[in-house]
């Protein structure tokens, strides 16, 4: 187990730096950023003056390797927008996309699991088709519309819910979240449903289609002729089965929903690192692009580490392979 | 006369498909004392399981018993509802099934599987249970029990888990055990261990058994009474020696004549003809009669049970020698 987290780590080392060079010049063949941060009044001095001020006008294996050496020393850069370092840019954003997906997987996994369960326990009754229509409509309705009519419905039409934005924080064991504070879990429902839909879809159906399938299993058959209540049947021994490809599908989920909830937080205007990421591509600002994609990469190896971590929890015939 | 322990009349357990009606199990009778061993014998589709499960109340839809009694120390399982049906099960009904790889739950471990079973029925605590269990291992002959019940299934081997199943079946001292094919999957060495252990565990607890399989060598070796099953119908029924070695039956000569022996080295295997008929909307009358050599006009219609004790159903049985 130690020597699998160990070698996993060492894994992820060598993609952080692949990841590193093929943004790095990716991004450096896209464009010049200095194009875009001085005016298009300015003359070639002043242009050359920026380029100089922003280590641009060397060559651009050379601003790489200046850059990795940087990196290695924990410096990742500072953006060409504001000035400031990149990783201390993505850190502020971080925490406000963190309670969305958090809100938006409670949600998923709160609902689906059991929406799914009983369609697959009931199959043919009105309840379970009323649930498979609606999940069909989860995965199909794109997700910037669902997001403007919530707003339209609560905040336009009822005025229940704040149209976007995120609240007033609340502090909680040092912790500073809009989740601790009840305005902030109202700024945050919208854009958390929006953002939680696709994957309620996605638990839905994964819970529905392993529960008919663990049902004709001989275990099944056996755990009822033991003469165990059909609660405990369906509740310990199909679930825990269940769990292990809605896990799987749902560590996948969140890596690309902390780091691409672009759509959501853009209607929601919710202040994130979906926004971040896609304002900086605008911008051109190579520094937070590249480190918000090497934060990406860590935050992907973290949770497929725990994922694979919870496989061998869930079914103890996976044994974590050194080699993995 | 007493009223046996199980006592089964004219059931008939029927799926009903689109494509029509299934009549898999299709009128069948019998009685079962305590500690008797029955050997429920027939080919696939014959409906010996379908009748193991009829009596344990688990024909899942679209089957369902159809008509006929089950009575089981007095009360007809067959209308039971299914709340008091799952009291009996596993409590007083116990069962072991085909493959043991597929029966135990994968990811839960030995001890839970062992302990649910029986604080489920007895209202027990979990270290009682445990302690339960631990007798149970025990009894069946698994060494360093302590170690197998923090165990899962995939670490055991094929007779080990067998073994537990066994165990399991036994833990809350079952008046009647429905074993399907507990064997089956087993190596020759390990299912002779088993058949010991069983026949010996029932002789000890006084636990009758319906040992259903289509192994004829299985049982002959434990059953006191032999059913054979043909499509949905008991075609020949009575004491194992009587059945095994002056069987009436056609379809019985048949199956015991197709068991590969030594004593006929040489000679080509003798085999039944044909196949098993669909028990889809099945016609009147012997469904034997098309792959039976002494099969007649008059099998057109269902034969008379004869024979009393040694029952058969058979309009030109072998002469009882």
């Amino acid at each position: 187990m130690t020597v699998f987290v160990i070698r996993r780590l060492m894994q992820s080392i060598l993609v952080l730096f692949a990841m590193s060079a093929i943004v790095f010049f990716g991004v450096y063949v896209v464009g010049d950023p200095v194009e875009i941060l001085v005016s298009h009044e300015a003359d070639e001095a002043e242009r050359a003056r920026v380029a100089a001020a922003l280590g641009l006008d060397r060559p651009v294996w050379v601003q790489y390797f200046a850059f990795l050496e940087n990196a290695l020393g924990g410096d990742l850069g500072k953006s060409f927008v504001f000035g400031i370092p990149a990783i201390q840019l993505i850190l502020q954003r971080m925490p406000a996309t963190f309670e969305l997906v958090i809100v938006s997987f409670v949600i998923a996994v709160g609902l689906g699991i059991p929406l799914g369960m009983y369609a697959g326990y009931r199959p043919n009754s009105a309840g379970a088709k009323t649930i498979m229509a609606g999940s069909i409509l989860g995965f199909s309705l794109p997700t910037f519309w669902v997001g403007l009519m919530l707003i339209m419905i609560f905040a336009v039409e009822m005025q229940i819910l704040p149209a976007g934005g995120r609240g007033p924080v609340g502090s909680f064991l040092g912790m500073q979240s809009s989740l601790f504070s009840w305005t902030g879990l109202g700024h945050l429902f919208l854009p958390a449903l929006n953002l939680a839909l696709f994957k309620l879809a996605l638990v839905i159906r994964l819970a529905r289609a392993g529960m008919r399938e663990t049902l004709l299993l001989d275990y099944v058959k056996y755990a009822r002729a033991k003469g165990l209540a059909m609660r405990r049947v369906v509740f310990v021994h199909v679930l825990k089965n269940i769990m292990i490809p809605i896990v799987t599908v749902l560590g996948l989920e969140l890596g690309s929903q902390i780091a691409f909830s672009v759509v959501t937080e853009t209607v929601f205007a919710w202040p994130g690192m979906g926004k971040l990421i896609i304002e900086s591509i605008d911008k051109l600002d190579r520094p937070v692009i590249v480190a918000y994609l090497l934060v990406i990469v860590v935050i992907f190896v973290l949770i497929n580490l725990v994922v694979d971590v919870l496989y061998s929890v869930l079914d103890p015939r996976v044994r974590l392979a050194a080699k993995a | 006369m007493t009223e046996p322990l199980l006592r089964v009349e004219e059931l008939r357990t029927h799926f009903f498909t689109r494509a029509g009606v299934v009549k898999a199990v299709d009128g069948v009778s019998f009685a079962l004392e305590r500690g008797r061993i029955l050997g429920l014998v027939g080919e696939s589709g014959s409906g010996k399981s379908v009748t193991g499960f009829s009596i344990l109340g688990l024909v899942d839809p679209p089957g369902r018993i159809a008509g006929g009694r089950i009575l089981f120390k007095g009360r007809d399982l067959a209308a039971l509802p299914e709340r008091e049906m799952r009291k009996l099960r596993g409590a007083e009904i116990a069962t072991i099934f085909q493959d043991p790889a597929m029966t135990l739950n994968p990811v839960l471990r030995i001890d839970t599987q062992m302990i649910e079973a029986v604080v489920a029925h007895a209202g027990a605590g979990e270290e009682t249970a445990r302690g339960r269990a631990l007798a149970a291992l025990r009894k069946v002959g698994i060494p360093a029990p302590e170690e197998r019940l923090r165990a899962y299934p995939h670490q055991l081997s094929g007779g080990m888990r067998q073994r537990v199943a066994i165990a399991i079946a036994l833990m809350n001292e079952p008046d009647l055990i429905v074993a399907d094919e507990p064997t089956t999957a087993l190596d020759v060495t390990i299912q002779g261990q088993i058949l010991y252990e069983v026949q010996r565990l029932c002789r000890e607890t006084g636990t009758a058994l319906i040992w259903i399989t289509h192994d004829l060598a299985v049982v002959a070796a434990i059953a006191d009474e032999i059913a054979v099953m043909y499509a949905g119908r008991i075609v020949e029924y009575g004491a194992a020696a009587e059945v095994l070695d002056r069987p009436r039956h056609p379809y019985t000569a048949g199956l015991l004549a197709s068991v590969p022996s030594r004593n006929r080295k040489g000679a080509p295997l003798a085999q039944i003809p044909g196949m098993t008929p669909s028990l889809l909307d099945p016609p009147p009358g012997c469904l034997f009669r098309t792959r039976c050599a002494r099969a007649s006009a008059a099998c057109a219609a269902d034969p008379p049970p004869a024979g009393g004790a040694h029952a058969f159903r058979c309009h030109h049985p072998l002469e009882a020698a």
